[in-house]
């Protein structure tokens, strides 16, 4: 019995990123660049902030793969899945930055793993369901990345000169991600804005459905405010966003959404901790094996 | 004429060079070609949800994201399959019908379903590791594009048997808890991979003309015993248990002996009984027919986007 040659140069060979496909961004853009607290900079403040970002990533990352295996398309499937993977890397480098910045011990994983539903951060419109859950479909989906990551990429623009040099190399990493995230989604919404009349409706439908989420993503947090230099405010990226919406919009010939905001909870929203009744069951799900285990590593 | 050409396709597969789309072929190498690359094809995309059913609850970040990009790179490798196929004439929609409505088969390994988290682990050591014994002589198939796909499917393949591996190593030296989940882990899935080989030599119809074309290069069996002596040094280091008395090392074949596989088990599954053969090709179904209005939106959209070019 022989066998190839073959075999010999697929067996041996460094197991670097270069063999995935796709990739899988493992590398550390944060070689180097200084990690201490910038002076004159409340940790706790800067903890937080950082957590604020990971966790909008992090949630919206989890909900991404949830289209794995049941996109409409296997190009799709592909897509959504790099897309997941990016906001996975943000979400673990901001959680680091986070721990560490925070001084308790804490790493990503117990970041992500043991904290529960009220001590996240991420603002409402990550958490829910958008499909292909029945809260959603591919429209709502497609109409929550134009938003998030149009909304995300104007602040990371800004992110990358912050006078944390770590917030600045996370976030210029994170740019280019972004960039591309949103072209993918606003090439989706002209597609189904002007492809069937089916897909038209759904498209307006699936803009109505998350445009009450839109306004928190603007409004300042006491946080964001007590770190000036350091962290975004993120009603200065709200020109921006506009912008690109309704140049996205007139192209596709879709109506701006008029739908009202959604009410905080007690004067509260995503930010403060006080989320939509999705998030718990998000995290039952993502964090029960982590929880049950403890002491494993993996 | 067809005397000639086919004498030309002789020597060129005798000469182990490669045919090439545009080369003239027999119809039933062209047949045979279709039905096995399409097979692989779905088999990728079929086995996307065996691992996918652990993303969400993967139990760090880390695992998270390796365990994303191998399924994304499923997906890949279903693609340049397709692609592949097409090169020969077939069309993926069609391919994909036939898939949903069952007329043709993927690998049955993913007729088993995953029930703990080293499952992924083990998928990556033993799933992988006899997909890429059976895929490697394929990197030398005779038809050039099958082959080309094959090369860079083996090396992803290669590096998701390091992974799961690796995870699997990582467990083990984890708590007892841990330890535990991956042996009951290799217990379900030792004989299923060592069924992905196909049935005896002596039972497989497909194999002697396979073997003429260069479309198979080593009988089932040959790979099979070639999978087991890869394998049972690996789980010796491991310290895990394969779940076969009979195995042991038989110094006069230079080769280990194993036990019997269970063939009845085997048909049963290959026949649409396993475990989890309905859920898996639901689960297809439902994700292509959900998809159908935004593949019509996109289409449409690319129709009229040609239209409005002419126009200008
Ligand atoms: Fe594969
Ligand atoms: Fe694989």
């Amino acid at each position: 019995m022989s066998f190839d040659n073959a075999y010999d140069a697929i067996t041996d060979g460094a197991g670097d990123d270069q063999h995935w496909a796709f990739g899988t961004g493992f590398d550390d853009p944060l070689a180097g660049v200084d990690r201490a607290v910038p002076a004159d900079t409340s940790a706790v403040d800067l903890s937080t902030y950082c957590l604020m970002l990971a966790d909008d990533a992090l949630i919206l990352s989890q909900r991404l793969t949830e289209w794995c295996s049941r996109a409409p398309e296997l190009e799709e499937d592909v897509a959504l899945a790099n897309i997941a993977l990016d906001l996975l890397g943000q979400a673990r480098l901001l959680l680091t930055r986070a721990g560490e910045v925070e001084g308790a011990g804490r790493d990503e994983d117990t970041l992500a793993y043991l904290r529960d539903e009220h001590e996240f951060r991420n603002v409402r419109l990550v958490e829910l369901d958008c499909g292909p859950g029945p809260g959603g479909d591919f429209a709502t989906t497609i109409a929550r990345l134009l938003v998030f990551s149009t909304w995300r990429l104007a602040v990371f623009t800004q992110l990358a000169h912050s006078a944390d040099p770590v917030l600045a190399a996370i976030a210029a990493k994170g740019v280019k991600e972004l960039a591309y995230h949103r072209d993918h989604a606003a090439q989706w919404t002209l597609r189904l804005a002007g492809g069937t009349d089916h897909s038209r409706t759904r498209m307006i439908a699936a803009l109505d459905q998350i445009w009450p989420l839109v306004d928190e993503l603007f409004t300042p947090h006491p946080v964001e405010q007590s770190l000036p230099a350091i962290a975004v405010d993120p009603a200065t990226a709200r020109p921006e966003f506009d912008d690109v919406l309704d140049t996205v919009l007139t192209a596709a010939t879709l109506p701006r959404p008029t739908v009202p905001p959604m009410s905080p909870v007690a004067g509260r929203t995503g930010r403060d901790g006080a989320h939509t009744e999705a998030l718990g069951y998000l995290l039952a799900e993502m964090q029960h094996l982590a929880r049950s285990l403890p002491g494993a590593t993996w | 004429m067809d005397a000639e050409l086919e004498r030309e396709f002789d020597r060129v597969v005798g000469a182990e060079q490669r045919i090439e789309p545009r080369d003239w072929m027999p119809d039933g190498y062209r047949k045979t070609l279709i039905r096995q690359i399409a097979q692989h094809a779905h088999s990728e995309i079929i086995g996307m949800q065996p691992e996918a059913n652990w993303i969400s609850r993967a139990p760090s970040l880390r695992r998270k994201a390796i365990l994303l990009a191998k399924v994304q790179d499923e997906a890949g490798h279903g693609l340049y399959l397709y692609a592949a196929t097409e090169t020969l004439g077939a069309d993926r929609e069609d391919l994909t019908r036939k898939l949903v409505e069952g007329r043709q088969k993927y690998s049955s390994i993913f007729n088993y379903p995953t029930l703990n988290f080293a499952d992924v682990g083990v998928i990556g050591w033993l799933v992988d590791g006899a997909a890429i014994v059976n895929q490697v002589p394929l990197c030398r198939t005779s038809y050039g594009p099958y082959a080309r796909a094959m090369i860079r499917i083996c090396k992803e393949e290669s590096f998701h048997q390091r992974q799961g591996y690796e995870l699997l190593m990582t467990m083990m030296r984890g708590t007892e808890a841990q330890r535990r989940m991956v042996q009951d882990a290799v217990d379900r899935w030792w004989w299923p991979s060592l069924m992905m080989f196909g049935p005896p030599d002596a039972e497989s119809s497909n194999t002697a003309q396979s073997m003429a074309w260069r479309i198979k290069r080593h009988t089932n069996d040959e790979l099979r015993q070639k999978f087991v002596d890869m394998t049972v040094p690996q789980a010796d280091a491991l310290g895990v248990t394969l779940p076969d008395p009979e195995l042991r090392w038989n110094a006069d074949r230079g080769h280990h002996d194993f036990g019997e596989i269970d063939w009845t088990e085997f048909w049963q599954v290959v026949g649409g009984n396993g475990p989890c053969s309905r859920q898996r090709i639901e689960h297809r179904r439902a994700a292509h027919d959900d998809g159908a209005w935004v593949r019509e939106a996109a289409a449409a959209y690319a129709h009229r986007q040609t239209d409005r070019e002419a126009i200008a």
